[in-house]
Protein backbone atom coordinates (compact mmCIF):
# COMPACT_ATOMS: atom_id res chain seq x y z
CA UNK A 1 0.00 0.00 0.00
CA UNK A 2 1.41 3.49 -0.93
CA UNK A 3 0.10 6.62 0.12
CA UNK A 4 1.18 10.00 -1.05
CA UNK A 5 1.05 12.70 1.54
CA UNK A 6 2.81 16.32 2.22
CA UNK A 7 4.61 16.73 4.37
CA UNK A 8 3.92 19.47 7.59
CA UNK A 9 6.98 19.40 9.37
CA UNK A 10 8.25 22.56 7.45
CA UNK A 11 6.86 25.39 5.26
CA UNK A 12 8.91 23.28 2.55
CA UNK A 13 5.88 21.04 2.37
CA UNK A 14 7.67 17.94 0.76
CA UNK A 15 5.52 15.82 -1.56
CA UNK A 16 6.22 12.12 -0.15
CA UNK A 17 5.39 8.68 -0.68
CA UNK A 18 5.02 6.07 1.92
CA UNK A 19 4.68 2.92 1.12
CA UNK A 20 3.51 0.06 3.75
CA UNK A 21 4.84 -3.88 3.24
CA UNK A 22 3.85 -5.64 5.83
CA UNK A 23 5.61 -4.47 9.24
CA UNK A 24 8.34 -2.17 7.28
CA UNK A 25 7.16 1.23 6.32
CA UNK A 26 9.46 3.19 3.89
CA UNK A 27 9.11 6.95 2.81
CA UNK A 28 10.55 7.88 -0.11
CA UNK A 29 10.47 11.92 -1.35
CA UNK A 30 11.40 13.80 2.23
CA UNK A 31 14.70 16.15 2.21
CA UNK A 32 15.07 15.90 5.85
CA UNK A 33 14.58 13.10 8.44
CA UNK A 34 11.71 14.59 10.18
CA UNK A 35 9.94 13.67 6.80
CA UNK A 36 10.23 10.08 7.64
CA UNK A 37 9.25 10.25 11.49
CA UNK A 38 6.21 12.64 9.90
CA UNK A 39 5.25 10.04 6.91
CA UNK A 40 5.57 7.06 9.35
CA UNK A 41 3.49 8.54 12.06
CA UNK A 42 0.75 9.95 9.76
CA UNK A 43 -0.03 6.32 8.41
CA UNK A 44 0.09 4.62 11.88
CA UNK A 45 -1.34 7.29 13.94
CA UNK A 46 -1.74 10.94 12.61
CA UNK A 47 -0.68 13.51 15.20
CA UNK A 48 -0.68 17.65 15.63
CA UNK A 49 0.89 20.37 17.61
CA UNK A 50 -1.88 22.36 19.20
CA UNK A 51 -2.16 26.23 19.61
CA UNK A 52 -4.99 27.87 21.63
CA UNK A 53 -5.88 30.38 24.15
CA UNK A 54 -6.84 30.20 27.63
CA UNK A 55 -8.80 33.20 29.17
CA UNK A 56 -5.81 35.45 31.39
CA UNK A 57 -5.79 37.10 34.35
CA UNK A 58 -4.80 40.45 33.60
CA UNK A 59 -5.84 43.59 32.54
CA UNK A 60 -3.28 43.70 29.95
CA UNK A 61 -4.66 40.65 28.10
CA UNK A 62 -7.72 38.92 27.49
CA UNK A 63 -6.46 35.30 26.36
CA UNK A 64 -2.86 34.38 26.70
CA UNK A 65 -1.17 31.90 23.91
CA UNK A 66 -0.58 28.53 24.78
CA UNK A 67 0.56 25.28 22.81
CA UNK A 68 1.67 21.61 23.37
CA UNK A 69 5.42 20.97 23.27
CA UNK A 70 4.95 18.16 21.07
CA UNK A 71 2.79 16.87 18.56
CA UNK A 72 -0.60 15.18 20.83
CA UNK A 73 -2.95 12.23 18.88
CA UNK A 74 -5.59 13.85 16.65
CA UNK A 75 -8.56 12.10 18.60
CA UNK A 76 -7.42 14.12 21.60
CA UNK A 77 -7.44 17.50 20.39
CA UNK A 78 -10.87 18.55 20.66
CA UNK A 79 -11.05 17.60 24.65
CA UNK A 80 -7.83 19.17 25.21
CA UNK A 81 -9.16 22.46 23.33
CA UNK A 82 -12.45 21.68 25.96
CA UNK A 83 -9.96 22.09 29.22
CA UNK A 84 -7.79 24.48 27.89
CA UNK A 85 -10.69 27.24 27.27
CA UNK A 86 -11.46 26.41 30.94
CA UNK A 87 -7.71 27.17 32.03
CA UNK A 88 -7.45 30.76 34.13
CA UNK A 89 -3.80 31.90 33.17
CA UNK A 90 -2.82 34.01 36.19
CA UNK A 91 -0.04 37.09 35.16
CA UNK A 92 2.22 37.06 35.97
CA UNK A 93 3.79 34.18 33.83
CA UNK A 94 6.84 33.24 31.78
CA UNK A 95 7.05 32.16 28.37
CA UNK A 96 7.58 28.39 28.85
CA UNK A 97 5.50 27.60 31.66
CA UNK A 98 3.64 24.40 32.09
CA UNK A 99 -0.20 24.74 32.66
CA UNK A 100 -1.10 21.42 32.15
CA UNK A 101 1.38 18.31 33.08
CA UNK A 102 1.29 15.03 31.03
CA UNK A 103 -1.61 15.35 29.12
CA UNK A 104 -4.13 12.34 29.14
CA UNK A 105 -1.00 10.57 30.10
CA UNK A 106 0.54 11.34 26.85
CA UNK A 107 3.89 12.80 28.25
CA UNK A 108 2.76 16.27 26.62
CA UNK A 109 2.71 19.27 28.23
CA UNK A 110 1.08 22.66 27.66
CA UNK A 111 2.83 25.50 27.76
CA UNK A 112 2.30 29.23 27.67
CA UNK A 113 4.13 30.98 24.39
CA UNK A 114 3.70 34.66 25.97
CA UNK A 115 5.36 36.38 29.06
CA UNK A 116 2.92 38.20 30.84
CA UNK A 117 3.86 41.05 33.37
CA UNK A 118 1.84 41.45 36.68
CA UNK B 1 6.93 67.97 22.96
CA UNK B 2 10.33 65.56 23.16
CA UNK B 3 13.20 66.20 21.09
CA UNK B 4 15.90 63.25 20.29
CA UNK B 5 19.11 62.95 18.09
CA UNK B 6 20.13 59.60 17.43
CA UNK B 7 21.82 57.95 14.36
CA UNK B 8 19.07 55.93 12.72
CA UNK B 9 15.32 55.40 13.90
CA UNK B 10 13.74 52.47 12.95
CA UNK B 11 9.96 52.62 11.88
CA UNK B 12 7.96 49.76 13.26
CA UNK B 13 8.45 47.63 16.09
CA UNK B 14 7.67 43.96 14.38
CA UNK B 15 9.63 41.10 13.14
CA UNK B 16 11.10 43.60 10.25
CA UNK B 17 12.45 46.88 12.82
CA UNK B 18 13.22 44.35 15.55
CA UNK B 19 16.15 42.80 13.66
CA UNK B 20 17.21 45.76 11.72
CA UNK B 21 17.38 47.81 15.14
CA UNK B 22 19.00 45.01 16.70
CA UNK B 23 21.74 44.74 14.55
CA UNK B 24 22.27 48.78 13.77
CA UNK B 25 22.68 49.13 17.52
CA UNK B 26 25.17 46.22 17.94
CA UNK B 27 27.47 47.68 15.16
CA UNK B 28 27.80 50.62 17.54
CA UNK B 29 25.03 53.40 16.47
CA UNK B 30 22.18 54.95 18.49
CA UNK B 31 18.95 53.94 17.44
CA UNK B 32 15.33 54.64 18.22
CA UNK B 33 12.61 52.23 17.51
CA UNK B 34 9.09 52.97 17.38
CA UNK B 35 6.40 51.16 17.58
CA UNK B 36 2.81 51.97 16.89
CA UNK B 37 1.28 49.74 19.25
CA UNK B 38 1.66 48.76 23.04
CA UNK B 39 3.77 46.00 23.06
CA UNK B 40 6.94 45.21 20.05
CA UNK B 41 6.08 42.12 18.44
CA UNK B 42 3.83 43.36 15.60
CA UNK B 43 1.92 41.08 13.61
CA UNK B 44 3.60 37.90 15.16
CA UNK B 45 2.22 38.44 18.45
CA UNK B 46 -1.48 37.59 16.98
CA UNK B 47 -0.11 34.55 14.88
CA UNK B 48 -0.40 32.09 17.79
CA UNK B 49 0.37 28.95 15.48
CA UNK B 50 3.36 27.48 15.25
CA UNK B 51 5.41 27.32 12.31
CA UNK B 52 8.15 30.05 12.50
CA UNK B 53 11.62 30.46 13.35
CA UNK B 54 12.81 27.37 11.26
CA UNK B 55 15.46 28.72 9.26
CA UNK B 56 16.20 31.02 12.02
CA UNK B 57 16.29 29.43 14.96
CA UNK B 58 16.56 26.11 13.68
CA UNK B 59 13.44 25.11 15.95
CA UNK B 60 9.80 25.49 15.23
CA UNK B 61 8.37 28.24 17.25
CA UNK B 62 4.81 30.50 17.33
CA UNK B 63 4.69 33.91 16.43
CA UNK B 64 4.30 35.46 20.23
CA UNK B 65 7.69 33.29 20.92
CA UNK B 66 9.38 33.98 18.10
CA UNK B 67 8.94 37.91 18.63
CA UNK B 68 9.66 37.59 21.98
CA UNK B 69 12.96 36.36 21.33
CA UNK B 70 13.61 39.42 19.35
CA UNK B 71 11.95 41.46 21.84
CA UNK B 72 14.36 40.46 24.62
CA UNK B 73 16.96 41.24 22.37
CA UNK B 74 15.93 45.05 21.78
CA UNK B 75 15.05 45.55 25.63
CA UNK B 76 18.39 44.00 26.93
CA UNK B 77 20.09 46.88 24.12
CA UNK B 78 21.01 50.15 23.90
CA UNK B 79 18.12 50.29 21.91
CA UNK B 80 15.76 53.37 22.68
CA UNK B 81 12.52 52.04 21.76
CA UNK B 82 9.22 53.46 21.70
CA UNK B 83 5.69 52.28 21.97
CA UNK B 84 1.93 53.54 21.39
CA UNK B 85 3.81 55.63 19.14
CA UNK B 86 2.53 56.96 15.49
CA UNK B 87 4.68 58.22 13.08
CA UNK B 88 3.33 61.17 10.64
CA UNK B 89 6.03 61.78 8.88
CA UNK B 90 9.47 61.98 7.77
CA UNK B 91 11.14 65.10 6.77
CA UNK B 92 14.10 64.39 4.49
CA UNK B 93 16.49 66.98 3.98
CA UNK B 94 20.34 66.78 2.51
CA UNK B 95 21.79 67.48 5.81
CA UNK B 96 20.07 65.04 7.86
CA UNK B 97 15.98 63.89 8.36
CA UNK B 98 14.05 64.61 11.13
CA UNK B 99 11.01 61.79 11.82
CA UNK B 100 7.80 62.90 13.59
CA UNK B 101 5.72 61.38 15.27
CA UNK B 102 3.06 61.36 18.53
CA UNK B 103 2.04 59.29 21.32
CA UNK B 104 -0.03 59.88 24.50
CA UNK B 105 2.61 59.85 26.80
CA UNK B 106 5.17 61.90 25.12
CA UNK B 107 2.83 64.20 22.91
CA UNK B 108 4.87 65.05 19.89
CA UNK B 109 8.46 63.89 19.04
CA UNK B 110 10.67 65.10 17.18
CA UNK B 111 13.81 62.51 15.89
CA UNK B 112 16.66 63.78 14.10
CA UNK B 113 18.70 61.51 12.26
CA UNK B 114 21.27 60.42 9.70
CA UNK B 115 19.00 57.59 8.32
CA UNK B 116 15.33 56.19 8.43
CA UNK B 117 14.15 52.36 8.43
CA UNK B 118 11.20 51.61 7.23
CA UNK B 119 9.50 48.49 8.71
CA UNK B 120 5.89 49.26 9.03
CA UNK B 121 4.57 45.86 7.87
CA UNK B 122 1.67 45.47 5.70
CA UNK B 123 -1.67 45.65 5.27
CA UNK B 124 -4.98 43.76 3.98
CA UNK B 125 -6.66 44.09 1.21
CA UNK B 126 -10.38 44.37 1.50
CA UNK B 127 -14.01 44.14 -0.09
CA UNK B 128 -13.64 47.13 -1.53
CA UNK B 129 -10.31 46.17 -3.07
CA UNK B 130 -12.13 42.29 -4.67
CA UNK B 131 -15.18 44.73 -5.30
CA UNK B 132 -17.99 41.92 -4.34
CA UNK B 133 -21.27 42.62 -5.10
CA UNK B 134 -24.39 42.01 -3.20
CA UNK B 135 -25.34 43.69 0.19
CA UNK B 136 -23.36 45.07 2.90
CA UNK B 137 -24.05 43.72 6.19
CA UNK B 138 -21.96 42.99 9.48
CA UNK B 139 -20.27 39.97 9.36
CA UNK B 140 -17.13 40.37 6.91
CA UNK B 141 -14.22 40.35 8.24
CA UNK B 142 -10.26 40.83 6.72
CA UNK B 143 -9.07 37.58 7.87
CA UNK B 144 -6.46 38.90 10.31
CA UNK B 145 -8.70 41.12 11.85
CA UNK B 146 -10.50 37.86 12.55
CA UNK B 147 -7.51 36.59 14.02
CA UNK B 148 -6.82 39.43 16.08
CA UNK B 149 -10.23 39.28 17.68
CA UNK B 150 -9.99 35.35 17.94
CA UNK B 151 -6.82 34.99 19.22
CA UNK B 152 -5.77 38.56 21.21
CA UNK B 153 -9.65 39.77 22.36
CA UNK B 154 -11.17 36.88 22.97
CA UNK B 155 -14.09 37.38 20.61
CA UNK B 156 -15.57 35.16 18.10
CA UNK B 157 -16.55 37.07 15.00
CA UNK B 158 -19.27 34.54 14.04
CA UNK B 159 -20.63 30.48 14.05
CA UNK B 160 -20.67 29.81 10.56
CA UNK B 161 -18.00 30.93 7.91
CA UNK B 162 -17.02 30.91 4.38
CA UNK B 163 -13.29 32.47 3.41
CA UNK B 164 -12.45 33.96 0.53
CA UNK B 165 -8.84 33.68 -0.29
CA UNK B 166 -6.72 30.54 -0.16
CA UNK B 167 -3.71 32.64 1.52
CA UNK B 168 -2.15 31.10 5.05
CA UNK B 169 -4.02 33.82 7.11
CA UNK B 170 -7.22 32.51 5.62
CA UNK B 171 -6.33 28.79 6.35
CA UNK B 172 -5.27 29.34 9.20
CA UNK B 173 -8.27 31.36 10.12
CA UNK B 174 -9.84 28.13 9.00
CA UNK B 175 -8.25 25.77 11.55
CA UNK B 176 -8.64 28.51 14.31
CA UNK B 177 -12.58 29.15 13.44
CA UNK B 178 -13.10 25.39 13.83
CA UNK B 179 -10.62 24.69 17.30
CA UNK B 180 -12.82 27.56 18.50
CA UNK B 181 -16.32 26.01 17.72
CA UNK B 182 -17.34 27.50 14.16
CA UNK B 183 -18.18 25.65 11.59
CA UNK B 184 -16.58 26.11 8.14
CA UNK B 185 -18.04 25.65 5.07
CA UNK B 186 -15.63 26.53 2.51
CA UNK B 187 -12.83 28.12 1.28
CA UNK B 188 -13.04 30.27 -2.10
CA UNK B 189 -10.09 30.26 -4.11
CA UNK B 190 -10.28 32.48 -7.13
CA UNK B 191 -6.78 30.79 -8.93
CA UNK B 192 -6.54 27.46 -10.29
CA UNK B 193 -3.88 26.88 -7.66
CA UNK B 194 -4.10 27.42 -3.56
CA UNK B 195 -2.38 31.06 -2.11
CA UNK B 196 -0.98 29.41 0.92
CA UNK B 197 1.84 26.88 1.84
CA UNK B 198 1.14 23.60 0.97
CA UNK B 199 1.83 22.74 4.40
CA UNK B 200 -1.35 24.76 5.88
CA UNK B 201 -3.76 23.24 2.96
CA UNK B 202 -3.19 19.76 4.68
CA UNK B 203 -3.58 20.66 8.23
CA UNK B 204 -6.06 23.49 8.05
CA UNK B 205 -8.74 21.94 5.43
CA UNK B 206 -7.90 18.23 5.20
CA UNK B 207 -8.02 17.80 8.37
CA UNK B 208 -11.52 19.39 9.24
CA UNK B 209 -13.08 18.04 5.60
CA UNK B 210 -12.97 21.97 4.82
CA UNK B 211 -13.66 21.89 1.35
CA UNK B 212 -11.82 24.09 -0.86
CA UNK B 213 -13.25 26.05 -4.31
CA UNK B 214 -10.10 26.75 -6.34
CA UNK B 215 -11.34 28.27 -9.70
CA UNK B 216 -14.30 30.23 -7.99
CA UNK B 217 -15.59 33.06 -6.74
CA UNK B 218 -18.32 35.00 -4.41
CA UNK B 219 -20.42 36.41 -6.64
CA UNK B 220 -22.92 38.02 -3.92
CA UNK B 221 -23.01 38.70 -0.22
CA UNK B 222 -26.63 38.33 1.30
CA UNK B 223 -28.28 40.02 4.51
CA UNK B 224 -29.42 42.69 5.90
CA UNK B 225 -28.42 43.75 8.95
CA UNK B 226 -25.88 40.41 9.34
CA UNK B 227 -24.87 38.53 6.49
CA UNK B 228 -26.71 35.35 5.90
CA UNK B 229 -25.37 33.65 2.98
CA UNK B 230 -22.80 33.75 -0.13
CA UNK B 231 -23.00 32.84 -3.99
CA UNK B 232 -20.12 31.14 -5.26
CA UNK B 233 -19.74 30.43 -9.16
CA UNK B 234 -17.15 28.68 -10.54
CA UNK B 235 -14.79 30.34 -13.28
CA UNK B 236 -13.94 28.53 -16.59
CA UNK B 237 -11.36 30.36 -18.86
CA UNK B 238 -12.01 33.63 -16.66
CA UNK B 239 -15.11 33.81 -16.91
CA UNK B 240 -18.13 33.18 -14.14
CA UNK B 241 -20.26 30.13 -15.21
CA UNK B 242 -23.45 31.66 -13.81
CA UNK B 243 -26.07 28.27 -14.12
CA UNK B 244 -23.21 26.76 -11.72
CA UNK B 245 -23.82 29.12 -8.54
CA UNK B 246 -24.37 27.34 -5.92
CA UNK B 247 -25.61 29.26 -2.43
CA UNK B 248 -24.33 28.41 0.95
CA UNK B 249 -25.87 29.76 4.71
CA UNK B 250 -23.04 31.89 6.61
CA UNK B 251 -23.17 34.30 9.24
CA UNK B 252 -19.60 35.26 8.70
CA UNK B 253 -16.70 36.42 5.42
CA UNK B 254 -13.25 36.27 6.30
CA UNK B 255 -11.16 37.66 3.67
CA UNK B 256 -8.02 36.83 2.81
CA UNK B 257 -7.33 38.08 -0.19
CA UNK B 258 -3.43 39.60 -0.06
CA UNK B 259 -1.51 42.04 2.02
CA UNK B 260 -0.29 45.19 0.64
CA UNK B 261 3.03 46.98 1.64
CA UNK B 262 1.90 49.97 4.36
CA UNK B 263 3.32 52.59 2.45
CA UNK B 264 1.91 55.93 3.20
CA UNK B 265 4.77 57.31 4.96
CA UNK B 266 7.23 56.32 2.04
CA UNK B 267 4.89 57.79 -0.75
CA UNK B 268 4.65 61.39 1.08
CA UNK B 269 8.17 61.44 1.44
CA UNK B 270 8.44 61.32 -2.22
CA UNK B 271 10.07 57.38 -2.67
CA UNK B 272 9.63 55.71 -5.59
CA UNK B 273 7.32 52.29 -5.37
CA UNK B 274 7.63 49.48 -7.36
CA UNK B 275 4.85 48.84 -9.08
CA UNK B 276 5.19 44.81 -9.31
CA UNK B 277 5.48 44.91 -5.49
CA UNK B 278 3.90 48.14 -4.35
CA UNK B 279 6.97 48.63 -1.89
CA UNK B 280 9.74 51.06 -2.23
CA UNK B 281 12.13 50.37 -4.92
CA UNK B 282 15.53 49.65 -3.39
CA UNK B 283 19.35 49.37 -4.59
CA UNK B 284 21.29 46.82 -3.70
CA UNK B 285 22.02 47.53 -0.28
CA UNK B 286 18.01 48.37 0.35
CA UNK B 287 18.23 52.01 -0.05
CA UNK B 288 15.18 53.69 -1.28
CA UNK B 289 15.21 56.46 -3.89
CA UNK B 290 15.55 58.70 -1.17
CA UNK B 291 19.45 58.61 0.13
CA UNK B 292 19.79 57.69 3.85
CA UNK B 293 16.23 56.04 3.67
CA UNK B 294 16.00 52.21 3.90
CA UNK B 295 13.33 49.46 3.78
CA UNK B 296 12.98 45.97 5.06
CA UNK B 297 10.19 43.36 5.81
CA UNK B 298 6.72 43.18 4.87
CA UNK B 299 6.96 46.98 3.82
CA UNK B 300 9.17 46.19 0.87
CA UNK B 301 7.55 42.94 -0.15
CA UNK B 302 5.31 40.63 1.30
CA UNK B 303 6.91 37.46 2.81
CA UNK B 304 5.68 34.69 3.18
CA UNK B 305 8.19 33.41 6.24
CA UNK B 306 9.20 35.61 8.88
CA UNK B 307 12.59 33.85 8.95
CA UNK B 308 12.70 35.91 5.39
CA UNK B 309 11.40 38.73 7.25
CA UNK B 310 14.48 38.87 10.08
CA UNK B 311 16.86 37.80 7.76
CA UNK B 312 16.58 40.18 5.18
CA UNK B 313 16.15 42.81 7.85
CA UNK B 314 19.07 42.25 9.73
CA UNK B 315 20.82 42.49 6.24
CA UNK B 316 19.16 46.03 6.08
CA UNK B 317 21.04 46.86 9.33
CA UNK B 318 24.36 45.96 8.32
CA UNK B 319 23.84 48.08 4.69
CA UNK B 320 22.24 51.15 7.19
CA UNK B 321 25.65 50.56 9.46
CA UNK B 322 27.91 50.71 6.17
CA UNK B 323 26.40 53.49 5.07
CA UNK B 324 26.81 55.79 8.31
CA UNK B 325 30.42 54.74 8.19
CA UNK B 326 31.27 55.11 4.46
CA UNK B 327 31.35 58.48 2.56
CA UNK B 328 31.47 56.99 -1.17
CA UNK B 329 28.82 54.51 -2.21
CA UNK B 330 30.00 51.27 -4.27
CA UNK B 331 29.53 51.25 -7.65
CA UNK B 332 25.78 49.24 -8.45
CA UNK B 333 23.88 47.45 -11.80
CA UNK B 334 20.67 47.33 -12.83
CA UNK B 335 18.71 44.06 -11.52
CA UNK B 336 15.55 42.87 -13.30
CA UNK B 337 13.20 40.11 -13.39
CA UNK B 338 12.51 38.07 -16.52
CA UNK B 339 10.22 35.37 -17.98
CA UNK B 340 7.99 33.47 -15.27
CA UNK B 341 9.10 35.88 -12.50
CA UNK B 342 6.63 38.66 -10.76
CA UNK B 343 9.56 40.47 -9.29
CA UNK B 344 13.34 40.31 -7.68
CA UNK B 345 14.63 42.44 -4.48
CA UNK B 346 16.60 44.59 -4.72
CA UNK B 347 16.50 46.04 -8.39
CA UNK B 348 20.22 46.64 -8.06
CA UNK B 349 22.93 44.56 -7.15
CA UNK B 350 26.82 45.33 -6.67
CA UNK B 351 29.58 43.39 -7.75
CA UNK B 352 32.68 43.49 -5.10
CA UNK B 353 30.35 41.03 -3.06
CA UNK B 354 27.33 38.43 -2.54
CA UNK B 355 24.56 39.61 -3.34
CA UNK B 356 20.91 38.02 -2.16
CA UNK B 357 17.61 38.20 -4.16
CA UNK B 358 14.22 36.90 -3.26
CA UNK B 359 11.74 36.56 -6.28
CA UNK B 360 8.24 35.23 -6.61
CA UNK B 361 7.18 33.19 -8.82
CA UNK B 362 4.16 33.38 -11.70
CA UNK B 363 4.06 29.75 -12.71
CA UNK B 364 3.32 26.67 -10.62
CA UNK B 365 6.39 24.18 -11.55
CA UNK B 366 8.13 20.47 -10.16
CA UNK B 367 11.50 20.75 -11.43
CA UNK B 368 12.16 24.29 -12.85
CA UNK B 369 15.52 26.14 -13.35
CA UNK B 370 16.50 29.82 -11.86
CA UNK B 371 18.97 31.32 -14.52
CA UNK B 372 20.77 34.64 -13.79
CA UNK B 373 22.36 36.33 -17.18
CA UNK B 374 24.18 39.68 -17.08
CA UNK B 375 23.99 40.87 -20.70
CA UNK B 376 22.63 37.64 -22.15
CA UNK B 377 25.86 36.27 -21.15
CA UNK B 378 24.68 32.70 -18.28
CA UNK B 379 26.11 33.36 -15.06
CA UNK B 380 24.28 31.09 -13.13
CA UNK B 381 22.00 27.93 -13.19
CA UNK B 382 20.28 26.52 -9.89
CA UNK B 383 17.66 23.53 -10.30
CA UNK B 384 14.23 24.27 -8.40
CA UNK B 385 12.08 21.28 -7.27
CA UNK B 386 8.96 22.53 -6.28
CA UNK B 387 8.13 26.37 -7.55
CA UNK B 388 4.65 28.33 -7.23
CA UNK B 389 3.63 31.73 -6.69
CA UNK B 390 2.76 31.29 -2.82
CA UNK B 391 6.59 30.34 -2.42
CA UNK B 392 8.85 32.97 -2.22
CA UNK B 393 12.15 31.96 -3.92
CA UNK B 394 15.64 33.09 -2.01
CA UNK B 395 19.18 33.06 -3.66
CA UNK B 396 22.17 34.52 -3.08
CA UNK B 397 24.45 34.83 -5.70
CA UNK B 398 28.50 34.63 -4.91
CA UNK B 399 30.92 36.93 -5.70
CA UNK B 400 33.07 35.19 -7.36
CA UNK B 401 29.83 33.90 -9.47
CA UNK B 402 30.08 37.04 -10.97
CA UNK B 403 34.39 37.63 -10.70
CA UNK B 404 35.12 36.49 -14.45
CA UNK B 405 32.46 39.13 -16.37
CA UNK B 406 33.12 43.06 -17.53
CA UNK B 407 30.43 45.16 -15.77
CA UNK B 408 29.56 48.70 -17.47
CA UNK B 409 27.34 51.28 -16.39
CA UNK B 410 25.08 49.78 -19.08
CA UNK B 411 25.12 45.96 -17.53
CA UNK B 412 22.05 44.81 -16.71
CA UNK B 413 21.74 41.52 -14.92
CA UNK B 414 18.07 39.24 -15.41
CA UNK B 415 17.26 36.65 -13.27
CA UNK B 416 14.75 34.26 -15.37
CA UNK B 417 12.35 30.79 -14.13
CA UNK B 418 12.68 28.25 -16.75
CA UNK B 419 9.86 25.40 -16.51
Amino acid sequence: MTKEMICISCPIGCHIEVTRNQDEITVRGNKCSRGEIYGKEELLSPKRVVTATCPADSILMARIPVKTTRPIGKELINSLLEDLYKTRVQAPVQCGAVIMENYAGTGVDVVVTKSLSS
Amino acid sequence: MKEITKDVVVIGGGSAGMAAAGEVVGKGHSVVLLEREEILGGILNQCIHNGFGLHRFKEELTGPEYAERYARIIEESQVEYYTGTTVSEIDSREDGKTVFAFSSEHGMLRINCRAVVLAMGCRERNRGNIGTPGTRPAGVYTAGLAQRLVNMEGLMPGSKCVIVGSGDIGLIMARRMSWAGAEVKGVVEIQPYPAGLTRNIVQCLNDFDIPLHLSHVVSKIYGKDRVEGVDITPLKNGMEVTEETFHVECDTLLLSVGLVPENEIARNTGIKINPETNGPLVDSNLMTSVEGIFACGNVLHVHDLVDYVSEESQRCGEFVSTYLKAGDREQQYSMVSGSNLKYVIPNRFSSGRDNHFYMRSLIVRNHAELVFSLDGNEVKRKKIRHIQPSEMISFTLKKEELADFNLDEQSRLEVSLIG
